[in-house]
């Protein structure tokens, strides 16, 4: 009779189908498959693809690595906790360091130049918000996540935190200077 | 066996079984009771969030936060769907309810679960948000309590598929289960893969809060809390597109254009579904992009064909029935002279069209694996599953209740007047309610954030003056649904308490089985005279206007970012 009766005709599945119902399950389909093409495509010839290189890491060891390219790098230090500002030549590895409740050191890459940048959370998950470029990544505690990023806009980026992580988290902000 | 009687209710027809007739009613109580309380709680999320307000201090608006969403997307919603589920088989296939003390037991369970989960919430540290990542711990009593409330609702499951097989044994219709029916029977089995994977994570998890377990990976947390708490959603999708089905049968007598066509439609979903839990893990490490790509659009979208399919069937269904009623002129009157003064229908129709447009295209958008960078953790995603799951599920929900008021509740309906409003005014507020949350995530602001100020932060970002006008927008439209929400609350409870009680209808010990339907010419060419849907069709290119143009608007906008690679 209806939707919420048994099917009136006992062999359902013969029952012929309607233009209107082929048609847009054909159309559908294709669609389907061009938004499929397009997620595999933009890997060939698209510019903005997420890595997936990524390694299992532990607080101490990051720590040492990010420690030692500020140790190399510092240009000088911002706001009232001294945080290093750190300018690594172009092409290099890049460490940031996401910890409650906040993000260090502060980067200075240069406009144009690729970096390998590392990621990781010393505690909680934290989020990666670029602003006002709007680039977000998670970032997870335990696991090294190298992306490697090419800015293309000289400008002071903000970094926000957008996993929530407790009590402070909407004061855990930081920066990324492109020159 | 103990005795049990059915009564057939004179002003539907349907057949309700007495011991799944209480059941249905405990389990829509308790739902509605759960949608109040986080009703009460999203007052305080928007009025916090709304920047000129900005509410509540931080550690209780997270808390708020935390509170508002389990009540929400899982209390609510799950009751609910355990009474859809006993009233598609039971009353639907008219047979009594498979082990209905079980049933009770299962209740009991999902009630002590839902409660011992809201007391260790709001006694304040077990604010951790509705997905509780690891290594942020909440108190024990956090996860026992959806735990409990897990164990029973998959009991509810298995009495659901326990009736459907007392339902075939006692020849109590024959053929084929409804088109209904086999919607929840979909819905339930995505419930069983969901649940399990829930007691799969957060049963180690509970164990890590006891000190038993040492440490539970993050990555792996998220990797099977997602299967949890995305299919969870999916559980939804397949359970309003059933009432949807079902009101556009109950409102127009209407039939699926195909049953064929419908049934596979559900059939992609049990198959694919559940992939789209890779839609939380796009962003994250560790992941191979192979893995994401083939998961995330549900193995080639099969799940979107499946939501686009259901997208035109049932308001095709409906321009059928309308059309062989005589409301042929041009493409829409079939529309136009729908009884949109039947919150039944609005309320279902309003929820269609706001998760086809509005949760659905998101949904596709931000599932992209690329595209999924400019809106992760941005209040975009909220945006989008408060499109799907108040505008779809909710939304769905509360227009059958206004079926079931007079049909299970036996009340005459209080302040109809009240209640022919409340599809607009809810619907409506909602929908623009996502759309600035999305606006305001497409410019980057940030979920589950106290405050976009950042008050206290030396280095401070300034987001743009839109993204705060929008995020006030957030606050008022809010506000508006929630008005929404509380008329449904006070018709819906004022009907229980007070409203005028009406005839049961005949009772009888034995059931009587649904008469078997001849096979007419009619029933075999229904639906299928050619194009017979001609303004559905219509309706349906517009969507796809829409879906490609708003789909390749975001390509071009990721094309402008930093290179990534």
């Amino acid at each position: 009779m209806s939707a919420i009766h048994p099917p009136s005709e006992r062999v359902w599945w013969k029952h012929p189908l309607d233009r209107v119902e082929g048609t847009w399950i054909l159309i559908s389909f294709i669609w389907c498959l061009v938004m499929f093409g397009m997620m595999v495509g933009w890997h060939i010839w698209g510019k903005q693809n997420l890595s997936t290189e990524t390694y299992k890491t532990t607080p101490e060891k990051f720590s040492a690595k990010t420690q030692a390219m500020v140790d190399k790098y510092t240009v000088r230090t911002e706001t009232a906790d001294k945080i290093p500002v750190v300018a690594p030549p172009a092409g290099s590895d890049v460490y940031l360091i996401a910890r409650l409740w906040s993000f260090w050191p502060i980067l200075e890459l240069e406009k144009g130049k690729t970096y390998r940048l590392h990621l990781t959370s010393m505690d909680y998950n934290h989020g990666f918000s670029l602003q006002p470029a709007n680039i977000n990544v998670q970032v997870v505690p335990g696991y090294e996540h190298v992306l490697k990023i090419t800015p293309n806009q000289a400008g002071t980026y903000s970094v926000v935190c957008n996993e929530f992580c407790g009590i402070n988290h909407h004061a855990m902000v930081s920066r990324i200077y492109v020159k | 066996m103990s005795a049990t009687t059915y009564r057939t209710c004179p002003r539907s027809g349907l057949q309700f079984e007495a011991s799944a007739e209480k059941l249905m009613i405990i389990n829509a109580v308790t739902a509605v009771v759960a949608l109040l309380v986080g009703g009460i709680l999203a007052i305080g999320v928007v009025l916090t969030r709304w920047p000129a307000v900005h509410w509540l201090d931080a550690d209780t608006f997270y808390m708020v936060l935390t509170a508002h969403g389990i009540d929400m997307l899982i209390f609510w919603i799950i009751f609910f769907e355990v009474a859809v589920l006993y009233f598609c088989s039971s009353t639907l296939l008219r047979c009594r309810l498979a082990t209905p003390k079980l049933a009770w037991a299962a209740y009991v369970l999902m009630l002590v679960g839902a409660v011992m989960n809201n007391v260790a919430v709001f006694q304040g540290g077990s604010s951790v948000m509705m997905t509780s990542y690891v290594p942020m711990m909440a108190s024990s009593w956090f996860y026992l309590g959806l735990i409990l409330f897990a164990v029973g609702a998959l009991i509810a499951c298995f009495i659901f598929f326990g009736t459907l097989v007392i339902a075939k044994r006692d020849k109590t219709y024959q053929g084929s289960v409804p088109l209904v029916t086999f919607g929840a029977i979909t819905a339930a089995i995505i419930a069983v893969f969901t649940i399990t994977s829930g007691a799969i994570i957060l049963i180690p998890t509970w164990l890590m809060s006891l000190g038993v377990v040492q440490s539970v990976d993050a990555l792996v947390y998220r990797t099977i809390w997602w299967a949890f708490g995305h299919s969870s959603q999916q559980i939804n999708v397949a359970a309003h597109i059933s009432i949807w089905y079902a009101v556009a049968a109950i409102a127009f007598g209407a039939k699926p254009m195909s049953e064929r066509v419908s049934r596979m439609a559900f059939l992609l979903y049990i198959l694919f579904l559940q992939l789209a839990s890779a839609h939380h893990l796009l962003a994250d490490p560790g992941v191979s992009t192979a893995w994401k790509v083939v998961n995330t659009s549900y193995f080639m979208y099969f799940a979107v064909l499946a939501s686009m399919i259901h997208g035109l069937t049932i308001p095709g269904a409906i321009e059928v029935a309308q059309r062989a009623k005589g409301y042929n002129n041009g493409l829409f009157e079939w529309l136009r002279k729908a009884p949109w003064g039947n919150p039944v229908f609005s309320g279902m129709f309003i929820a269609l069209i706001g998760f086809g447009f509005l949760g659905g295209i998101s949904g596709v958008m931000m599932g992209t694996e690329q595209l999924n960078m400019i809106i992760h953790n941005t209040i975009y995603v909220p945006g989008h599953f408060h499109a799907t799951v108040v505008v779809g599920t909710t939304l769905s929900f509360m227009a059958l209740t206004y079926f079931l008021i007079p049909v299970l509740f036996r009340r005459e309906m209080i302040a109809p007047t009240l209640a022919k409003w409340q599809p607009y005014l809810f619907g409506f507020s909602m929908y623009f309610f996502c759309l600035v949350m999305m606006g305001a995530g497409t410019l980057g602001v940030s979920r589950r954030h106290w405050d976009m100020a950042f008050s206290g932060a030396a280095m401070a970002y300034e987001w743009p003056g839109a993204a705060y006008l929008m995020m006030g927008l957030v606050g008022m439209s809010g506000v508006a649904a929630i008005a929404g929400g509380a008329i449904y609350i006070y018709v819906t409870v004022g009907s229980l308490l007070w409203g005028k009680k009406l005839d049961q209808g005949a009772v009888s010990e034995k059931f009587t089985p649904i008469p078997p339907t001849a096979p007419t010419v009619v029933a075999q060419s229904y639906g299928s005279a050619g194009f017979t849907a001609p303004g559905t069709f219509a309706l349906a290119m517009v969507f796809l206007v829409a879906f490609v143009l708003y789909y390749f608007v975001n390509w071009k906008y990721l094309s402008t970012l930093w290179g990534l690679a």
